[in-house]
């Protein structure tokens, strides 16, 4: 476990779960959450827990972004508010 | 939602890419009771690898591969393994998913009696998720009127 590296993920993760709520364009919202689940994935893995690490790569980053553009496609890009 | 779209470069490297992707998660189910990994990982993957094929091509092409109907049939196909196992145990007269009395019917011992137990119920959640997740995304690509225009044509 090397702290400099938890630090710098965990402000990376930080950076990326606001941009994903405050940008207006759904389509790079859905992007940044898959990047946002994607080092979570890598923070987990640094602090040991691969079984869940593994777990977020392939539901958070794979199987749910690919849910969000489903459902992005069939209703509106831009949010309203 | 997903409409045609013809390009050989997305097409060619999407077809490539999905045998490696199964090959994968058929890898991750197989070792998932000693080491990372299990059969909800190794389902997503391999819903992943048909989500793929559907965002490459579109959806009629990837019905022809695993229409609704046997869809849903593995679905059920994977719950009746999981707890086919389950109730197997219980059955000959131990707890429910407790997998060390399978060694009376199966002439291992009851340590690899266990294991082996343990891989089946992997297997049966492997291709349950599976369903599940390739249901979800084509329900919500589709806006849910898959199956109704598969009855029109």
């Amino acid at each position: 476990m090397i702290w400099q590296l938890d630090i710098l993920i965990l402000f990376i993760v930080v950076l990326c779960a606001l941009a994903a709520i405050t940008v207006k364009d759904l389509l790079s919202s859905a992007i940044l959450l898959g990047a946002y689940s994607f080092l979570m994935c890598l923070l987990w893995t640094e602090m040991g827990a691969v079984d869940v690490a593994f777990t977020e790569a392939a539901v958070g980053a794979g199987i749910s972004t690919a849910f969000f553009f489903g459902a992005i496609f069939v209703t509106t890009r831009r949010t309203k508010d | 939602m997903i409409n045609r779209f013809e390009d050989v470069i997305i097409q060619t490297i999407c077809r490539l890419l999905v045998p490696p992707i199964q090959l994968f998660a058929l890898y991750v189910i197989a070792h998932g009771h000693y080491s990372p990994g299990g059969g909800f990982q190794g389902g997503c993957i391999l819903a992943a690898s048909f989500i793929l094929l559907v965002i490459a091509y579109d959806l009629k092409e990837a019905s022809k591969r695993m229409s609704e109907k046997i869809n849903i049939m593995y679905c059920c196909i994977g719950v009746i393994i999981y707890s086919g196992i389950g109730l197997l145990c219980v059955i000959l007269g131990s707890n429910y998913l407790d997998y060390g009395i399978l060694n009376s019917i199966i002439p291992v011992e009851p340590a690899a009696a266990r294991s082996l137990g343990i891989l089946g119920v992997e297997i049966g959640v492997g291709i349950a998720v599976m369903a599940v997740m390739v249901s979800i995304f084509i329900n919500i690509a589709s806006g849910g009127e898959h199956g109704e225009s598969e009855e029109l044509e």
